[in-house]
């Protein structure tokens, strides 16, 4: 909402504040002001000039060298312009030496303006400029007599007196700041100036001097001229006619287009310049219809039918249907309700008898049309808004007398209503203590009741209720008057405290915790936290080479997504990993370790009935240094961190076919997968354009919150010296090592401590297709100290079921 | 006899001080007092002397070899002073070689700010909770008071799944979660993703993140939300910041109101960075609307509350001064590093 200050101030005349107190006191009070635009702020030293002579330039025959008068007393200045347009007599903007414009030669828009400096031209000395409306900061839309070249003011009726040598901002009414406000949705009343007057009134303490409305019309009835039947009341639930004839169509006088200029609205002609006018005042919309054109004296208010089309009055033709109201007459539709009107029926020059209508539709209903039609008016959006039906009636009578005030046309008697249920005030308890209760504060009953007397709102002392008129449709409770007191009152002014009731304790959940955890390894081993989106292409799932069937192909897919590219929730992290560490790779940024803790979405059926499962994954990646092993690391630290003390083990056969088939494994803890880890297929890795080895490590964290412990009990610390052993094995090179280790562990029973592996060969020195494998074991027991004897047939039932497998001990 | 040990004093005496390096004093301790050493040969020859002169010439002897053991390890230490300190001299190292520092990854800068920010609630009595990003129509928007057909269900731009579900555009259904538990009092913040259909530029993201919070209790004032949230803004930007409520509407609060806080770059003077108006917009408020509690069980008569949401990605682009919105989701491996 765009409002020039100065139509505010025309129903608020006391109203004196600078403009940064308006700017903090309307926001504080609730119209947030966002931005104030002063119109004339770069216009300095302009003038009203009257040429008293033109001679022509020595030396340029484009030049002429004029002699303009730039005071009453007749003080002259030489100018010399190349303007075209100029005549002897004429009254013209004059910016003197030192002045500033608002735009450069190009009439391009200057921070700050342009300094204006007497000079030479060709020889000729010229002590300033006359300008356009242009270099005034404006444009031949707001100032529709204005032509190529100077602006002529004398040409105007209404600057044709202006005083010699008076400021040309003031004069043509751009000593005006045009105030920009965030309205709030629930505030329809501030749509238009009356109800932010009413506000500023309110906010500033100053008496709020609305217009008289007047109800105009001579001795013939509406009713005699047109019919309305509004069939559809579920849409409309109000429609008011009103009729003039003898219409003149012509300019709107000087103060009206200067209000709508100011506002941002360009003035077009009286007729439509007073619609506009009463839309802008009070937020109501209203449309005129050549009553000529409109068949059978009827308007009836209806459904379209589906497959019609209609032309609209900017010669579109629109596809309508029955979700959607139009405007008709006996045999055709003349309109669609509330956005815009029909080619057939729009006013022209030669329009004798008008059909003003000003009606209430359905919010929803308009906002849905709008949207279908991908249409976005000015009337639309503000019938959007769920409109006060009580308005309408105002607005149509405010639009008569305006007509009959500029001598428009003859403004017909009555009016037709068609108004079934009729809204009237609303009534609300007052209770002044429970605001003060939820408020925090202790204002006084009247000082709460003068807050509403100002913004109009009725007190009946005998219910104690307030009287809520129709068009503050927000106010419904308590808390409602709570806002209205807490507004005036001053939000700054409520006390500070904090609250008091029952201690509560501070924490965050145990799943938070270990994704703390999750973290805090993977920095460790140098990774740094990413974030994706949840959403992504359905193509990623062919990227990834993941089968036709596969599950994870079940996506949660979004009806209205911003693309094919965003349609899908993801049912894997992998993508977002890849797709980051791609870009990382095209930037060539080395080393790079990424990790995510985010959410895969599974449905549980599809079509979704229920919520998906959102599973909580703690995603890794990396290419450069590092490895497999550094990956597998990275999860068993943090598997160990999160107090999971068994035994972690691998299933090289995890079926992924995203990653090397050599190089995958299923990450498994007490016979449960909690994720998998792996090199990244190199077809894979290639579909993401990284042209290097990339692991990857996914970890389903719900299967690790629900084992977590943090529990820990003190072991002791080994009182007796352990035994090692070392022992060296030769197996074919399939053989995993994991093998071996099961072995040692079912093996070495209750006395083994710990086992590492010391050395892995293949090469010359042993036989080929084989490996050799070297382990250290640890053995140790908590009362005595080991002896051979405890130590030997261990290690001899370990070699002996090795030998059974095919793991022979080198000796 | 006296003058012999004299002598053999003298000797040594001299030799240790004359002695460059440690072998030479080995040398001189074993040619005098080795068991072929000078003074050891004059205890040998003890027997020649007389009898009653034995105690006098034994302490003699005794007294050279104090002596001369003495002087020995006098100049063994210097001689060990120098060595060592010879070694440290060659074994200088130039300090302003580079540093080696174990590769140590950095959280996103997102996570940085809700840590703070958990960190301050908590502090304060607040349980972290969380609540579904895929959610029922009815917790992201009716249960809020926000029917359906409203217009701010349109305004939010919402992702839909079904008629039914959709992509949560706020946390604020976390709110409604946790009223129906049924457990009063209510301290709680909720952060997580939210979404809406905006295409991507500097400020705008289809995916980002609130935090919700919300406290209901008996007599919670709107005095109670002003404190908590100045408290907050104090905490989250340090002690000089000033906090200006502004009256705002949301469908689920009422009194509703926009937070501003004093711009942190320039204390509130204007600058570059809060547009010359000197504060910055961080938060939406409010006390609960008497229709959100009772639709979720609790009798607005006795219990009243207060919620707040914060975005979570403007709080980090403030902070950190960064400069487009893109930047947090793009995870270039430089960007990622700074924080």
């Amino acid at each position: 909402m765009n409002t020039p200050l100065s139509w505010i101030k025309a129903y608020v005349p006391e109203l004196d504040v600078t403009e940064q107190e308006y700017m903090d006191g309307m926001t504080l009070s609730g119209s947030k002001v966002e931005t104030i635009e002063n119109l004339g702020e770069n216009l300095e030293k302009i003038v009203v000039g009257k040429i008293n002579k033109i001679e022509r330039h020595p030396d340029a025959d484009k030049l002429v060298v004029c002699q303009v008068q730039i005071t009453e007393e007749g003080e002259e200045v030489q100018i010399v312009t190349g303007a075209q347009n100029v005549l002897e007599g004429q009254l013209v903007p004059v910016v003197l030496d030192g002045g500033r414009v608002a735009t450069n030669h190009d009439g391009e828009k200057v921070p700050g303006g342009v300094k204006i400096k007497k000079g030479k031209l060709r020889g000729v000395p010229s002590f300033g400029m006359m300008c356009s409306i242009v270099e005034l900061g404006s444009s031949k839309d707001f100032y529709p007599d204005a032509v190529d070249g100077i602006y002529i003011l004398s040409d105007n009726e209404a600057y044709k007196d202006a005083k010699i040598g008076s400021d040309v901002a003031e004069v043509l009414g751009l000593r005006d700041t045009v105030v920009e406000y965030e309205i709030t949705s629930n505030r329809v009343d501030c749509f238009g100036v009356l109800g932010l007057a009413r506000e500023a009134a309110a906010t500033f303490r100053k008496p709020f001097v609305p217009p008289v409305i007047k109800v105009t019309g001579n001795d013939e009835n509406a009713s005699d001229y047109i019919s309305v039947d509004v069939q559809d009341t579920d849409l409309c639930s109000r429609y008011i006619a009103r009729v003039v004839k003898n219409i003149k169509i012509g300019p709107s006088p000087e103060w009206m287009q200067r209000r709508l200029a100011n506002a941002g609205i360009r003035p077009i002609n009286n007729l439509v310049d007073i619609t506009n006018y009463v839309m802008e005042e009070l937020g109501q919309p209203m449309h005129a219809y050549d009553l000529s054109t409109v068949e059978g004296n009827k308007i009836v208010v209806r459904r379209a039918n589906d497959g019609e089309t209609f032309t609209t009055l900017d010669g579109q033709e629109r596809n309508v249907d029955s979700s959607m109201l139009m405007i008709c007459d006996e045999n055709k539709a003349i309109g669609i309700a509330g956005i815009m009107g029909g080619e057939n029926s729009m006013i022209t020059d030669e329009v004798q008898t008008v059909l003003f209508e000003a009606a209430c539709f359905d919010g929803t209903n308009i906002r849905h049309t709008g949207k279908k039609l991908g249409m976005r008016t000015d009337a639309q959006a503000k019938f959007e808004k769920d409109l006060d039906p009580n308005t309408a009636e105002e607005a149509i009578n405010r639009a008569c007398q305006l007509i009959e005030e500029l001598g428009v046309g003859e403004v017909v008697g009555g009016m037709v209503d068609v108004y079934p249920v009729k809204r009237g005030p609303k009534y609300i308890d007052f209770t002044p203590d429970r605001i003060n209760q939820l408020l925090g504060t202790d204002i006084d009953e009247a000082t709460m009741l003068s807050y509403f007397e100002k913004i109009d709102l009725g007190y009946d002392a005998d219910k104690k209720q307030v009287i809520v008129p129709s068009w503050r449709q927000d106010l419904e409770c308590m808390a409602d008057l709570a806002e209205e007191v807490a507004r005036f009152y001053g939000y700054d002014k409520i006390p500070v405290s904090l609250p008091s009731g029952q201690a509560t304790a501070g924490k965050i959940s145990f799943k938070a915790s270990i994704e703390d955890i999750a973290r805090d390894v993977a920095e460790q081993f140098g990774f740094n936290e990413s974030m994706n989106y949840s959403f992504e292409s359905p193509k990623v799932f062919d990227k990834l080479l993941i089968d036709e069937n596969d599950k994870v192909r079940e996506t949660v897919t979004i009806m209205n997504p911003l693309g094919e590219d965003y349609s899908i929730m993801r049912t894997l992290p992998l993508n977002g990993m890849l797709s980051s560490l791609s870009t990382n790779f095209n930037h060539r940024n080395k080393n790079v370790r990424l990790y995510e803790i985010a959410n895969i979405y599974v449905p549980k059926a599809l079509p979704l009935t229920e919520l998906p499962d959102e599973r909580t994954q703690f995603s890794l990646g990396m290419y450069g240094e590092g490895d497999f092993f550094t990956m597998k690391g990275v999860v068993e630290e943090f598997l160990e961190k999160c107090g999971l003390k068994k035994l972690i083990t691998y299933n090289p056969k995890a079926g992924k076919n995203f990653l090397h088939p050599g190089r995958q494994a299923e990450i498994i803890y007490d016979g449960v997968v909690v994720g998998y880890l792996g090199e990244v297929h190199p077809v894979v890795a290639q579909n993401y354009s990284i042209k290097d080895r990339v692991n990857v490590a996914v970890i389903d964290m719900p299967e690790i919150v629900s084992r977590a412990t943090f529990d820990v009990k003190y072991q002791g610390v080994a009182k007796f010296p352990s035994v090692t052993r070392d022992i060296s094995l030769m197996m074919k090179k399939e053989v995993m090592v994991g093998e071996i280790e099961e072995v040692i562990r079912k093996c070495g029973g209750k006395l083994l401590e710990s086992y590492h592996l010391f050395d892995i060969y293949e090469g010359s020195q042993i036989a080929e297709g084989y490996k050799s494998v070297a382990y250290s074991i640890s053995f140790k027991a908590s009362d005595r100290t080991l002896e051979d004897k405890d130590v030997t047939p261990v290690m001899e039932k370990i070699v002996k079921t090795l030998e059974g497998m095919g793991i022979e001990q080198r000796k | 006899m006296k003058a012999k040990l004299q002598k053999i004093m003298d000797d040594a005496l001299a030799r240790i001080n004359a002695s460059e390096q440690m072998e030479t004093l080995n040398e001189i301790k074993v040619s005098f007092l080795g068991k072929k050493g000078e003074l050891t040969s004059v205890l040998k020859s003890m027997k020649d002397v007389a009898p009653e002169d034995r105690p006098m010439v034994g302490q003699l002897v005794n007294d050279a070899r104090n002596v001369i053991e003495s002087k020995l390890e006098e100049k063994r230490a210097k001689f060990e002073k120098a060595a060592l300190e010879l070694k440290l001299q060659n074994e200088t190292i130039d300090v302003t070689l580079p540093a080696k520092k174990p590769m140590v990854g950095h959280r996103h800068p997102n996570t940085k700010v809700l840590e703070e920010v958990k960190k301050i609630f908590v502090g304060m009595g607040y349980e972290v909770v969380e609540g579904p990003e895929v959610e029922y129509d009815y917790y992201n928007f009716e249960a809020l008071n926000i029917p359906a057909n409203h217009p701010a269900k349109d305004e939010q731009d919402t992702f839909y799944i079904n008629s039914n579900i959709l992509l949560r555009t706020q946390t604020s259904g976390v709110q409604v979660h946790e009223m129906e538990k049924g457990k009063l009092p209510i301290r709680m913040i909720a952060p997580g993703r939210v979404f809406r259909s905006d295409e991507v530029d500097a400020t705008h993201s289809p995916s980002f993140h609130q935090i919700e919070g919300l406290v209901i209790d008996k007599n919670v004032t709107f005095a109670d939300l002003k404190g908590t949230l100045e408290q907050f803004a104090m905490e989250l930007f340090g002690p000089e910041t000033k906090v200006k409520f502004r009256p705002h509407h949301f469908q689920f609060t009422e009194p509703s109101a926009e937070v501003d806080v004093s711009c942190f770059k320039c204390g509130g003077k204007g600058c570059r960075f809060c547009k010359g108006e000197g504060w910055i917009e961080i938060l939406g408020c409010g006390m609960v609307h008497p229709n959100v509690l009772k639709m979720s069980g609790i009798d607005p008569e006795e219990y009243s509350g207060f919620a707040f949401g914060v975005g979570l990605e403007r709080i980090a682009l403030l902070k950190y001064e960064i400069d487009d919105m893109r930047l947090l989701y793009e995870n270039d491996y430089r960007f990622l590093k700074q924080f």
